[in-house]
Formats: structure tokens, C-alpha cells, sequence
């Protein structure tokens, strides 16, 4: 079981949180504007990495509030945490 | 020491309280434990501990359990067990023991209390650091105390200090992410063999550590030659440790051995009475060291010794039981039996990697060592002791799991004891082209027993090394996975059983529902009455007539576990225009309208009744299922996306009970029920809410309806929602009030064509594959979907569209998740193309026969065109129709 640092609560189970995803997949502005191929990257394509990758998580069953992390895919070791629209910490990779 | 009396097969025995099961028998003589599983191959107890390949037994007494190694019991007075011939062997009886959970959050965990995990206590100890050491044997010191040396005092104290806590008898059963840790502690086993109430027996530790260290030490293994199984073969170390505690029914021996601890056991045995004929060591040369001191001490006890020499074969007596070794030269065909009853093999150490490689961390072949090793340092782990390749002394072992075989031979060296595989069986996968360990695992099932390979991965790994001339670890690697020894599942529950497996949620209606005796239908953890059946009713007739007592008269039914989200906040009709395919900013206040929610891919993922209670206030209810993800998924639009947005949403499912009254003489109740409010369709319409009393206490009344008839909701707060329930059926009883329940609810919608997200839909279907295009706004600039509709592929011709389906005879109910052909009927041969599929499927009081919604690839196209449905035992034919099949006009909601 993920032990994940909510930037609110601090370190807990993995049981407390759901899954949101990469994050930094803004939803686009115009999307009556983009093509099928661009629509479609956005809904179906993430970057899914071997190693460091910036997450979305869900707080669900504590602050009930959405953040982002960093994590690695490899080995689930957790980086820094970081609140929505708050400056990105650098890739602890 | 206490002698305790304890039965075995059926015979009485007596031993010293404490000592394992194993030593007992062979301190009363029994050498001969059992037959193999498959082979019926006499055998005997091969080993020290967990690592136990054939001395499997089912405890009867006290809690009982299959299938444990007699080598891991500790005797106690009136213990009762049967050898197992490799199969377990459940007690029939309910368990009536306790077992519980604990949770620990520590700095350090140290695995194993040998003297590299007491070490490794006392250097965090020393930092001020809190340190848990889960140990699997009943006392610490590890090898030293099969070794019958003290450990160093310094050491156990440790043990006792403030910031440490010490579990004897503690297995670490798995590995996870980030230092969480599974133990299970057996808390009573060893003190008698009673049934325990009070104190739990086994308990389950769930444990967070910054810092693992594993010091988990290693076991022996065997060398595979002919008749290498008998009774009298054993592993050295578990042969020397048995006979110096006076558990020896052995007069000669011979060691053979890899290593020098063949010769540390050999002089053991010596000193516990047993003639050592012969050490029969595999290296021809060796270093003046081991020269100078094991070779030199067993010289010393007139042990003779023959190098450059392995054992080749066994012979047994007539009862089976080891009579006399012969032994060989690689390169001689010289031979030489030698009379002995007991073979003490010390095949070389194999660490135990297990908890490393449930982390991932892959161990590594030690050249030196003979040995696969684990050296780890990380933040979250490391390896001490012989795990990480610190074997002490130097054992110099050879590289070297037995000797040449001849086809003969093979059939009879065995590579799994449990398993009964043997040599040959691994010459077959490697000559059927498998290299990896993996492959040649499930070709011949090594390493897939009770004791999960403990012994035999190495000497498996090896054998392959050996076949194809490459080092183990060029085979692949040893992946173990939890548990590391078999659990009872009544240690992993807990006190978490019957009615507390599951958290349970309930309205504030649900014991009304119980005592009406209607059977609970578990929605997600809701229970929710399935139907309210009438003394000797079936179910059939109770929903039936469930169903025409709404149609013709009225029903009420608890609909309090509807997801209920409170939405406030200026921007919250914007908000909602978003999240739904439909609009709502232009709701005027006191409305409800009913929402379908699509993910961004524009398939629908969950549908509700929305009410605008004030202009900036709104409800929002979801399916019973959904509620959650729902709010999450508002939650996350909000966050990470809108957040200049001003909506706050609060789950409020459990705090508002709902009561609908539905049928066409729902009208005549709701007047009783609330005498101030104007029920007339004129000033009170459909989807619109009123504030007033019902029953005497505050209610919202809404004009929603899931079945198509005139109904009302009766909101309340939770803690009225039993006394409206109980108001509206004595209110309503002249009436002919009926309690309906979840069938007979699905029963109605679906005659209208509702569909009920999750049962129509699988998270593939768009609201135009639904049907309801109608519910999909032209206005709106963008919605969460939107995009997604004109992709190619949602766009497309030919998918799957709701649509109702009648078979031919109406007496059928087609089985939901039935599949549709086209074209076809009984007559018609395969193939035959395979065009949809049954949604929901009832038996209908309205229509007076059965009826079905499926989803069928362009199926809208297809009304009535005839289908098949192929069943086991016969050909089901039918017609597409309307999804609809009751008042597709819409006229009966009004009343
Ligand atoms: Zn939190």
C-alpha cells in the first residue's frame, strides 16, 4: 500500500485517495477549435514515463481536496507534493 | 523442561513441552514421517523450520489447521495431529478462536532476531530511533540457538529497551511500497493446545517503517541425486541441531557436504553420540585455512574423510528407511556403499530473499557463495547478515548441486520433495527448449508447493546453470510473492467477519424494511428491500404485484440512498452547464431537471435529478452508486481546472431521507399528508418542488418520477425519514398503500425505457447510443463530452443504440447478458453475427408478458426487424422495438 504526502493532511494510506491521472493535462480552452487528432491526444494520450511523472491525486476520505505529485513509476517512490496552480517542484529524478 | 503428551497418527507419544513437533517424533524414533504426495515415497523430516519440504501435518486440536510443518509446531500438552500427505485438511468445525489486527508506525523495522537483526536494533536503537523486530521463531538469537551458544547479552538487552518492541513468533508475511509491512504474530499455539476466546491467536500486524532492515538469514539446501528422499536424509544442520537436543534415533552417518559447515555438523553429530563413518566432501582442493581447521578438527575425532567425492545413490531397508550410502568420483566409476541410517546433506546456504523480491529488489548470484545474495541500501531498506552474503565464517563453498545422472537415475533424484518432481521431470523442460526459471517452474510444477520452493529455487536455478553452462542468475531470478508461510484467512479478517466484513449502510427507514421481513439487496454497501413479499409469496408474484399496485394504485418506496450532493455558490449554474450535457444555469428557482454527465472521452458516467432550492443553492442527486465518484470528479473541475469558479459542494446523502409516493393515487395521499399543500397538477406541475409540512414536520416535495407515474418525493432531514415512511402507510392505507423495493422499481423504469447507468451502460455508450439526443444541448458553447461526440469513431454508423426487444413468446424472460444475432433462427447454421446484447430483462403486470432493453448496433435503424437468441438449449427468436413500452406519450405523470 502508497504511503502519499497530501500537501494538506501529510503522509497517508493509500486507501484515503484516488487516483486523478498525469497531471498538468489542462482541458483545452477552444476544443470545438481542434482537430480530431488534437482532441484525441488530449483525451486519450499521457506520456506515461518509465520513472519520474507528475500525478493527480484525490484526498477522498481526508481534505477531499485534489493535488499533485510526483511519483516514480519504477519503483512508487514518492517526490514532493505539491498544490494545484502553485510553482512545480523540479523532477527529484 | 516439562514432558507434555501429545498424539500422532492416532498414537500417544510424550516430548518436551516447547520443542518442535519434528524433534519429539524423532526423539521417540519416528523416522519414517509419511509418504510422499504423488509417489507414495517413504519419507522423513528433512529440515529445521519453515523451510520443511515433507513433514507436513493437519493439527486437530484446539483451532486446528492444515497442512503445517511439524518442523514450526512447539509442543504443548494434548496436542493432536495427523501426518499429511501433502494435502490439507480442514477442520469441519467452526473456529471459535479470536484473532485481531494491529497497526504500528515505527522508524525501524528489523526482520529477524539472529544476531545481525539484533545488531541492526541495538545501532538505530542507539540513534533514539523506535524499532519494532518481528522475529519467526519463538526466541531470539538465530543460528545460535540451534548452535546451543548464548547470545551475547548485550545483545538480547536490547530486546528490552524502551524504544524497541520485540515479537517472537512474528512472521513478515509480505513486503510493500514505502515500508509497509503484513506480520502475523501466533499468540497462543505454543502455550496449550485450547481453543482461545479471550486472547486472539494469531494477530495480524500492519506495520509503516521509515527504514526496513531485512536480516532474514538463510536456509540449507539438498543435492539432487538417486534416492536422495529417504527417511534418515536430512539437511546437516537441522540433523546436528535435532541430535544435540537428545532427539536421536540415529547410530551411523555420513555428511556430505559443499561447504565446510558440513564439517562443523559432522563434529556435532560426533559429539551427540552419533558414529560419523565418513564426511564426504565434493572439493578435492581447499584452502589452507579450511585445511588447517575443519579438516584438521575432523582428523582430529577419527572422522574419515573423502574428497573430490559426492554420494550417488541410497539404499533403504524393507520398511523404506535409509540403510546405506554409495558414494562416487566424477571422474571414476569407483564405488563404495557405507552403512549408515542417517545422511546429513549440506548442500550450501541459500539466504532467504523473499521479502527483498517483494519489493522488486532482485537478488544477485554470489560466485563466492554459492548463493543467491541480496545486498540492498536505500531509504526505505537494507540487508545484514546472510542475506546480504555475510556467511561469517568462511564456508567456501563449491558450486555444485549433484552429481552426473543417468536417465535411471533421474526418475529418482528428486529436485521438489513436496512435489515429488523430479531430475527427469527438469531434464524434460530443458530438453523441450525452456530456459528461464520461470518456464521450467510451470512445466514441472517445482517450487509450486506449500513450501513454495524454499530449498528447491536455488538447486533448480543451479540445475539449469549446470544444463546449459550458464551462472543462476543468467537463468532469471527468484521472484517469491506474500505470503511468505500459508496464513489462516481467519488471521487476515480478523475480528472482521460475518457482520463486519463489510461496512453495512443503512436509511433511517431500514428497520421498518426488516421487520416487513423483505430480503435486502446490497447496493454497493447499501442495503436496499429487493421486494416486499406477502406471507408465501414468490418473488415473481410479490414485484408483479408491486408493479400494478403503482400502476393502478400507489406504491411508496425508500429512495433515501440517492447520492445527494448540496451545491452553493454564485457561479454554480455556470458549473452545472458544464458538468451536464444539458443546461441548467437557466433552471428557474424551485425546478428539478434531470442531467446526464459525460466524461471527456463524451461517454455518460453517471445521470440524476438536479434542483435549483435558490438562486445560488442547488441539489444535486447521482445514482446510489456513484455518489462518490461523482463528487470527486466535481471536486477535481473545481480544483484543478475552474478554481476562479465560486461553487462549494458538500456530500449530503446521509443527511436528507426521501419517501416517493408513486401511482395514480399518489395525489389523494400526498393532500392527507400535507392538508396545506395545493397538490392540483395546475399549481404544482411536473419537476416542480414545494416547500411545506408533511406529516407535521418540514418537508420539499418534488414531482420527480422513475416510473412514469404521477409521484411525489418527500425530502425530509434523515431523522424523519422513518416517521414520514411510517405516516405515508398509515395515511394511505384505505389506499391500499404498497411497499415496493428495488425489482419492482427497475421493473418500471425500464417499461418507460429509463435506462439505469451502469446496467445499460459500460462506460462506452454516448446519449445518442442511449437514445436520448433530446438531453443534449445545441446552445451550450462547451460541456464536459461535447468535443467527443463528433470524433470518428462516436460519430460513426453502426454502434450499439438502446432498443427494447420482445421475444415471441412472452411468457420467456431472456436472461440479461444474453447475446443477439441477427438473421437467424433455430434453423439457421453458424456462424452466425453477433449484433448486441441484453441490458435488462423483467417480466411486466403492465404489459401482461415479458420484455427486455438491449443494446444493438444500429439498432435505432432496425426497429422491428426479427433477431435470434441463441441459449444453451434452445433458439430464442424475437423482435427490435421501441425502447419504450409503456405511455410513450407521457401521459400518466401528470395523473
Ligand atoms: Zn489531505
Amino acid at each position: 500500500m502508497l504511503h502519499i504526502p497530501c500537501p494538506y493532511c501529510g503522509p497517508r494510506d493509500e486507501t484515503e485517495f484516488h487516483y486523478g491521472s498525469e497531471a498538468h493535462v489542462a482541458y483545452p480552452e477552444n476544443s470545438s477549435n481542434l482537430t480530431d487528432e488534437e482532441w484525441a491526444k488530449f483525451v486519450f494520450i499521457r506520456s506515461n514515463p518509465k520513472g519520474w511523472m507528475a500525478e493527480r491525486w484525490v484526498h477522498s476520505a481526508g481534505c477531499r481536496r485534489w493535488f499533485n505529485v510526483w511519483r516514480n513509476t519504477i519503483n512508487h517512490e514518492f517526490g514532493p507534493s505539491y498544490k494545484p496552480f502553485t510553482q512545480q517542484p523540479k523532477s527529484p529524478a | 523442561m516439562s514432558t507434555v503428551n501429545f498424539t500422532f497418527d492416532g498414537k500417544q507419544y510424550s516430548g518436551e513441552k516447547g520443542e518442535s513437533l519434528a524433534s519429539a517424533l524423532l526423539r521417540n524414533g519416528v523416522v519414517y514421517f509419511t509418504d510422499s504426495s504423488y509417489k507414495d515415497r517413504p519419507r522423513g523430516v528433512m529440515g529445521l523450520w519453515v523451510e520443511e519440504t515433507n513433514a507436513l501435518v493437519n493439527v486437530d486440536s484446539g483451532a486446528g489447521e492444515p497442512l503445517k510443518p511439524a518442523t514450526t509446531i512447539e509442543l504443548v500438552e494434548g496436542l493432536v495431529v495427523r501426518s499429511a500427505q501433502g494435502v490439507g485438511d480442514l477442520p469441519d468445525t467452526r473456529d471459535n478462536s479470536r484473532y485481531d489486527k494491529a497497526n504500528r508506525h515505527v522508524d525501524v523495522l528489523v526482520v529477524g532476531a539472529g544476531t545481525s537483526g539484533l545488531e541492526a536494533a541495538k545501532k538505530f536503537s542507539d540513534q533514539g530511533k523506535s524499532v519494532i523486530v518481528m522475529d519467526d521463531k519463538p526466541a531470539a538469537g538465530g543460528h545460535l540457538t540451534y548452535l546451543g551458544q548464548p547470545v551475547p547479552a548485550e545483545l538480547l538487552a536490547v530486546l528490552d529497551r524502551a524504544n524497541v518492541t520485540y515479537l517472537p513468533r512474528t512472521t513478515v508475511q509480505g513486503m510493500y511500497d514505502q515500508g509497509y509491512s503484513v506480520a502475523t504474530e501466533r499468540r497462543t499455539d505454543h502455550l496449550d493446545s485450547n481453543v482461545h476466546t479471550e486472547m486472539s491467536r494469531i494477530r495480524t500486524w500492519h506495520v509503516r517503517a521509515d527504514h526496513t532492515v531485512l536480516a532474514t538469514g538463510a536456509f540449507q539446501r539438498h543435492l539432487v541425486f538417486a534416492n536422495n528422499d529417504r527417511p534418515g536424509i536430512m539437511l546437516s544442520h537441522a540433523a546436528a541441531t535435532y541430535v544435540s537436543n537428545g532427539a536421536n534415533p540415529f547410530n551411523t552417518a555420513v555428511v556430505v557436504t559443499v561447504d565446510n559447515q558440513g564439517y562443523r555438523d559432522a563434529i556435532r553429530l560426533h559429539k551427540a553420540g552419533v558414529k560419523v563413518a565418513a564426511v564426504v566432501d565434493i572439493r578435492k582442493k581447499v584452502s589452507k585455512a579450511t585445511k588447517k581447521s575443519s579438516r584438521k578438527a575432523i582428523e582430529a575425532l577419527g572422522i574419515r574423510l573423502i574428497k573430490g567425492a559426492t554420494v550417488v545413490d541410497t539404499s533403504a531397508n524393507l520398511v523404506g528407511i535409509l540403510s546405506s550410502v554409495t558414494i562416487g568420483q566424477a571422474k571414476s566409476d569407483l564405488r563404495e556403499t557405507i552403512t549408515a541410517d542417517l545422511l546429513a546433506i549440506s548442500g550450501g546456504w541459500t539466504p532467504v530473499v523473499h521479502l527483498a523480491t517483494f519489493i522488486g529488489i532482485k537478488p544477485t548470484w554470489s560466485e563466492k557463495r554459492a548463493a543467491f545474495v541480496v545486498k540492498h541500501h536505500s531509504q526505505f531498506v537494507s540487508t545484514t547478515g546472510m542475506l546480504a552474503g555475510d556467511f561469517g565464517d568462511d564456508d567456501e563453498p563449491a558450486v555444485f548441486f549433484g552429481p552426473k545422472l543417468t536417465a535411471e537415475q533421474g526418475l529418482v533424484a528428486f529436485v521438489d520433495y513436496q512435489r515429488d518432481a523430479t531430475y527427469r521431470d527438469f531434464k524434460r523442460a530443458i530438453d523441450a527448449g525452456m530456459r528461464s526459471i520461470e518456464h521450467v517452474k510451470r512445466y514441472t510444477a517445482i517450487g509450486t508447493a506449500h513450501d513454495q520452493g524454499k530449498t528447491s529455487g536455488t538447486v533448480t536455478m543451479g540445475l539449469i546453470g549446470q544444463a546449459i553452462g550458464k551462472a543462476p542468475d543468467e537463468i532469471g531470478s527468484l521472484t517469491f510473492r506474500p505470503p511468505y508461510i500459508s496464513i489462516p484467512f481467519a488471521a487476515l479478517a480478523g475480528r472482521d467477519r460475518g457482520l463486519l466484513s463489510d461496512p453495512e449502510r443503512t436509511t433511517p427507514i431500514h428497520s421498518w424494511h426488516v421487520a416487513s421481513g423483505a430480503p435486502m439487496e446490497d447496493v454497493g454497501q447499501w442495503k436496499r428491500p429487493w421486494y416486499f413479499p406477502k406471507s408465501g409469496e414468490t418473488m415473481h408474484a410479490a414485484v408483479l404485484r408491486e408493479c400494478a399496485a403503482v400502476r393502478e394504485g400507489v406504491g411508496v418506496m425508500d429512495a433515501s440512498t440517492l447520492g445527494k450532493i448540496d451545491i452553493q455558490g454564485k457561479d454554480a449554474g455556470q458549473f452545472l452547464d458544464m458538468i451536464y450535457t444539458n443546461m441548467f444555469s437557466t433552471l428557474k428557482v424551485g425546478m428539478s431537471r434531470y442531467g446526464l454527465m459525460c466524461g471527456i472521452d463524451g461517454m455518460v458516467f453517471d445521470d440524476g435529478v438536479t434542483t435549483r432550492i435558490s438562486e445560488n443553492h442547488w441539489l444535486m442527486t447521482t445514482t446510489t452508486g456513484g455518489a462518490a465518484k461523482v463528487l470527486d470528479w466535481l471536486e477535481e473541475w473545481l480544483q484543478t481546472e475552474w478554481p476562479h469558479l465560486e461553487v462549494y459542494c458538500t456530500s449530503v446523502t446521509e443527511q436528507i431521507s426521501t419517501v416517493a409516493i408513486v401511482g395514480p393515487k399518489s395525489r389523494e395521499l400526498m393532500k392527507r399528508l400535507a392538508p396545506s399543500l395545493d397538490v392540483s397538477n395546475e399549481s404544482f406541475a411536473f419537476m416542480e418542488n414545494k416547500h411545506a409540512d408533511v406529516a407535521g414536520v418540514p418537508a420539499r416535495v418534488a414531482r420527480i418520477s422513475f416510473s412514469g407515474e404521477l409521484a411525489y418525493e418527500i425530502n425530509v432531514p434523515a431523522i424523519y425519514g422513518l416517521h414520514i415512511w411510517e405516516s405515508v402507510m398509515s395515511q394511505g392505507a384505505d389506499l391500499n398503500i404498497t411497499p415496493y423495493g428495488t425489482e419492482t422499481m427497475h421493473v418500471l423504469r425500464a417499461e418507460k425505457g429509463f435506462v439505469i447507468v451502469g446496467q445499460e451502460t459500460d462506460g462506452t455508450q454516448t446519449p445518442d447510443d442511449l437514445d436520448m439526443n433530446w438531453i443534449v444541448s445545441k446552445k451550450k458553447d462547451d460541456f464536459i463530452g461535447k468535443r467527443s461526440f463528433s470524433r470518428a469513431d462516436t460519430a460513426r454508423e453502426g454502434r450499439h443504440q438502446l432498443v427494447g426487444i420482445l421475444a415471441d413468446d412472452g411468457s420467456y424472460v431472456i436472461p440479461e447478458g444474453a447475446y443477439i444475432v441477427a438473421g437467424a433462427d433455430a434453423n439457421t447454421p453458424p456462424p452466425v453475427k453477433h449484433i448486441g446484447y441484453i441490458t435488462s430483462s423483467y417480466d411486466s403486470a403492465a404489459l401482461g408478458r415479458s420484455f427486455a432493453l438491449a443494446l444493438v448496433a444500429n439498432g435505432l435503424a432496425r426497429k422491428g426487424e426479427k433477431i435470434a437468441i441463441p441459449m444453451a438449449d434452445r433458439v430464442v427468436t424475437g423482435v427490435i422495438t421501441d425502447s419504450v413500452f409503456v405511455d410513450k406519450e407521457n401521459t400518466r405523470r401528470d395523473g
